[in-house]
């Protein structure tokens, strides 16, 4: 039963990385850059939701209007400073991201406080239950993966169905090209940043959802997202989504069985035993770099 | 339809084409001839806008576009063929064209994916594939006929020869040739290949280090054995 | 004398040994609050010395730097807990030596990754090695952490300080000359080896690594020896941390720390030692005067805490895009380009 009710609450965790892993995925695809920022950004837009909340107003008006800073964020984030960052060496452009994770840090502590404040959840938080045996999916939790399901398949939709998906994917595959196509490649990148700013808002939402928030509370989240999303690949959006749930499930059960101070460290080992194994992530099918 | 004045363009301390002054006309294929590294694939950069021009001035239809954007051009009805390289590889074949549709310029009737397909039957057949399984000679295809689908009033093609085996090479050029005798195209082809190039050329520009050494019909130019040897190769 | 003075190693030593004899000196007469910050300033340099080395002249980037300084904090609390008398050079030797284990086994892992992978395996290291101090309660301490005990300044170096100085030491002046020396003694073993034959593999190593292979280089072992390298001076660095602070805590190690020693490196130029003293100078001192700033500006103690981060992340922020060199790096392309336009 433990066993059962650890892999549930597993799962619903893992969306939330998928979804987080997913916004890393669409911006390293776009600009071969890994967003460490997308944290500290989550987590201001969440704090955005709390304030609205608190000040009266509708929890999903909130829910809302921090997806939609999320957008604004990103879109900003992209056109003011990762526009012009030399990408010739690589170390550059991690600078930069980790950089702007201590400016939004330094931020939301001076604006909204640096203590732990809680956050509503949109359902109940107890299990549902069968008989005697409570399980460990509650409403919240079951929105939670309803809710990342439905954003991938719109974006899925995006971006295979429309020509707007398709100009993304040409801008992202091969710049120059998509350029001579008469594609407007700058606008592409700076939509793509504000979409992945607005999945990674969404999971900041639902990891908050009755729980605690503080400005350093996302910081775990994008250390196991970019683990999922190294699982996957970093390249393939569905890769983002299944390490997302295997690593939710996995740390579960770590944290269950064995203590969760252990999770960052299972974590980690998990990351280097995959790219030892399979340096492309588990779905690629060749290997990226032979020295 | 394209005048080029004075043109220079340089690689930081590399200058790539120095004061080069071309001229093609509206309804005929101009062809650029010259060695490697004589600067033909800078000037045909130069010209889509990936590469600014250090200096001079570059006129498209009477309009001056040296400071357009590269996607700019493109929708002033401009389309640059890079050699069969520059087919998205992770998209399909149908996406490939999907998208060279989205970049039209409005000005003409509208060319439809089937106008390509009839064009190229190859690229109906492997409509679905991932455009990295194609061969040389039907990604050549397709990026002409992804060009097509902008619906330009003119083509860079950039060595569409390159790699291709003659039979392929003279299917292609036919195509050309075809496209522009009955719907007035006009075509700037930039070829290492001179003979064939030549062949369906009706004036012709070589380049040598980044210079205009000769500009003159293509029969012309053809017929001239000094020429032909210092800077053609045949 | 001059044949003496031609050797490079040799002259850096001299040089070494003359700094040190100044410093003595020169932390004499600072208050204990100033000796406090020599001595931050020192432990600082130290590690951001050993990522200069990892990350400019290896290419290999480490967010987890912190985490290394956490193994030598620990290891010198453990071992100060167990044998309070035990002599601070087997104490700081022992420290560096665990840690650089700690750093062989990342590094095996680190040498076969590149870009955005080893950065996301040491930002993971970097949450793991606290989480594992809470984890481990009844040794490591828990969230509370280990407190470090006070030493007595040992009678011999008293002694040797006041035939030098003339007055008696303190704890704070003992631990801040001792830090000093470390750091001397670091950064003269780190450019004699950036100099050497190892340092100029590394270098080829980052520039182009399959030439590197190709000219015979086994690019896994230089990698790992570098990380090794860079590690034992985050050893060193926290094992001297542990003992100015009296306490090694997961807080002192949290990600922050990590990464403000990575804008040291970035703020000073990659690659340069002297630009890591600076960056370690400025980190250190920025703080307090931006802290107090905040404060005469009328923000509550809390606020007025946040802004030194907020000015170190905007800084770093603005040297990438501006100045991709380096605050010093940019200065001494400047100043050959000012050399070259003159001749």
């Amino acid at each position: 039963m433990q066993l059962i009710n650890t892999i549930l609450g597993g799962l619903s965790l893992g969306m939330v990385y998928a979804a987080f892993a997913l916004a890393l995925v669409l911006i390293w695809q776009s600009t071969r850059i890994v967003n460490f920022a997308q944290a500290p950004m989550a987590m201001v837009t969440t704090f955005i939701a709390l304030t609205l909340i608190e000040s009266g107003m509708n929890y999903w008006v909130a829910f809302v209007a921090a997806l939609v800073a999320g957008f604004v964020l990103g879109a900003l984030v992209e056109r003011l400073i990762i526009r012009y960052v030399d990408h010739d060496n690589h170390i550059n452009p991690v600078i930069l991201t980790l950089g702007l994770f201590i400016v939004l840090h330094a931020v939301a502590a001076v604006i909204f406080g640096s203590n732990f404040q809680s956050f509503p959840a949109p359902f109940g938080l107890t299990g549902f239950s069968v008989g005697d045996t409570t399980f460990n999916l509650t409403p919240t939790s079951v929105f939670t993966i309803l809710i990342v399901i439905a954003v991938m398949a719109l974006l899925r939709l995006l971006f295979l169905k429309t020509d707007l998906g398709l100009t993304m994917r040409a801008a992202a595959f091969n710049q120059e090209v998509a350029r001579i196509l008469g594609v407007r490649v700058n606008r592409t990148l700076t939509l793509g940043w504000a979409l992945a700013s607005v999945v990674g808002s969404l999971s900041g939402l639902l990891i908050a959802a009755g729980g605690l928030v503080h400005p350093s509370y996302m910081d775990g989240v994008v250390v196991y997202g970019f683990v999922a999303a190294v699982l996957g690949g970093l390249d393939s959006p569905a890769g983002a989504v299944v390490g997302g749930l295997l690593m939710g499930v996995t740390l579960s059960l770590v944290s269950g069985y064995l203590g969760s101070g252990l999770v960052p460290l299972a974590a980690l080992i998990v990351l280097v035993v995959v790219l030892l194994v399979r340096p492309g992530g588990l779905f690629s099918t060749s290997t990226e770099r032979t020295v | 339809m394209l005048e080029l004045d004075g043109v220079t363009s340089r690689y930081g301390p590399v200058t790539a084409l120095q004061d080069v002054d071309l001229v093609a006309e509206a309804g005929r294929i101009t062809a650029v001839l010259g060695a490697n590294g004589a600067g033909k694939t800078t000037l045909l950069r130069t010209i889509s806008g990936l590469h600014r021009a250090d200096a001079g001035t570059i006129r498209f239809d009477g309009r001056d576009i040296t400071r357009l954007s590269t996607d700019q051009m493109t929708r002033a009805g401009m389309a640059h063929v890079p050699e069969g390289r520059g087919v998205i590889t992770e998209l399909t074949v149908k996406e490939n064209l999907r998208l060279g549709a989205l970049g039209r310029s409005t000005h003409r009737d509208a060319v439809s994916i089937d106008d390509v397909v009839d064009l190229f039957p190859i690229l109906g057949d492997r409509s679905n594939a991932l455009a990295h399984t194609l061969s040389g000679g039907e990604r050549q295809m397709l990026v002409i006929g992804r060009a097509l689908l902008a619906t330009p009033k003119m083509l860079l093609l950039d060595e569409p020869s390159l790699g291709l085996a003659p039979r392929i090479v003279s299917q292609i050029f036919g195509v050309i040739r075809q496209l522009v005798h009955e719907q007035g195209l006009t075509v700037l082809l930039v070829e290492q290949n001179a003979r064939s190039a030549l062949s369906i050329a009706d004036v012709g520009v070589v380049l040598g280090l980044g210079k205009v050494v000769a500009q003159d019909d293509a029969a012309i130019l053809a017929a001239d054995e000094n020429l032909r040897h210092a800077y053609l190769g045949y | 004398m001059s044949a003496l003075l031609s050797s490079p190693i040799l002259r850096r030593t001299l040089l070494a040994l003359v700094l040190f004899v100044v410093s003595v000196f020169a932390i004499d007469l600072l208050s204990g609050f100033r000796q406090g910050q020599v001595a931050s300033i020192a432990y600082l340099a130290i590690a951001a010395g050993g990522l200069t080395v990892l990350t400019g002249i290896n290419g290999q980037l480490s967010l987890g730097h912190g985490a290394f300084m956490a193994v030598g904090a620990y290891t010198t609390a453990l071992l100060l807990g167990r044998w309070e008398n035990m002599p601070l050079l087997l104490l700081l030797l022992i420290s560096i030596v665990v840690t650089m284990a700690v750093g062989a086994a990342v590094g095996v892992a680190a040498a076969r990754l590149h870009g955005p992978y080893i950065a996301g395996a040491t930002l993971a290291l970097a949450i793991a090695v606290p989480a594992l101090a809470i984890h481990f309660k009844d040794t490591l301490g828990g969230e509370p952490g280990l407190r470090v005990p006070t030493r007595d300044v040992p009678p011999l170096a008293d002694d040797a300080l006041f035939f030098l100085t003339g007055t008696d030491t303190g704890t704070m002046q003992w631990l801040a000359t001792v830090s000093v020396a470390c750091l001397i003694v670091t950064f003269l073993l780190l450019r004699n080896l950036s100099e050497s034959r190892v340092g100029r593999r590394w270098r080829a190593v980052r520039d182009d690594p399959v030439a590197a292979q190709l000219a015979g280089i086994d690019l896994g072992r230089s990698r790992v020896l570098c990380f090794v390298v860079s590690t034992a001076t985050a050893g060193l660095a926290g094992s001297l941390m542990a003992m100015i602070t009296r306490i090694a805590a997961p807080s002192g190690f949290n990600l922050v720390l990590s990464l403000t020693l990575l804008m040291a490196v970035v703020l000073g130029g990659l690659g340069t030692l002297t630009g890591a003293l600076i960056g370690a100078v400025l980190l250190s001192l920025l703080p307090t005067f931006v802290t107090n700033f905040g404060s005469g500006m009328g923000l509550s103690d809390l606020q007025a805490a946040e802004l030194a981060p907020l000015v170190l992340g905007l800084t770093t922020m603005a040297v990438v895009l501006l100045a991709p060199a380096g605050l010093v790096g940019s200065l001494l392309r400047w100043r050959q380009q000012a050399r070259l336009s003159r001749s």
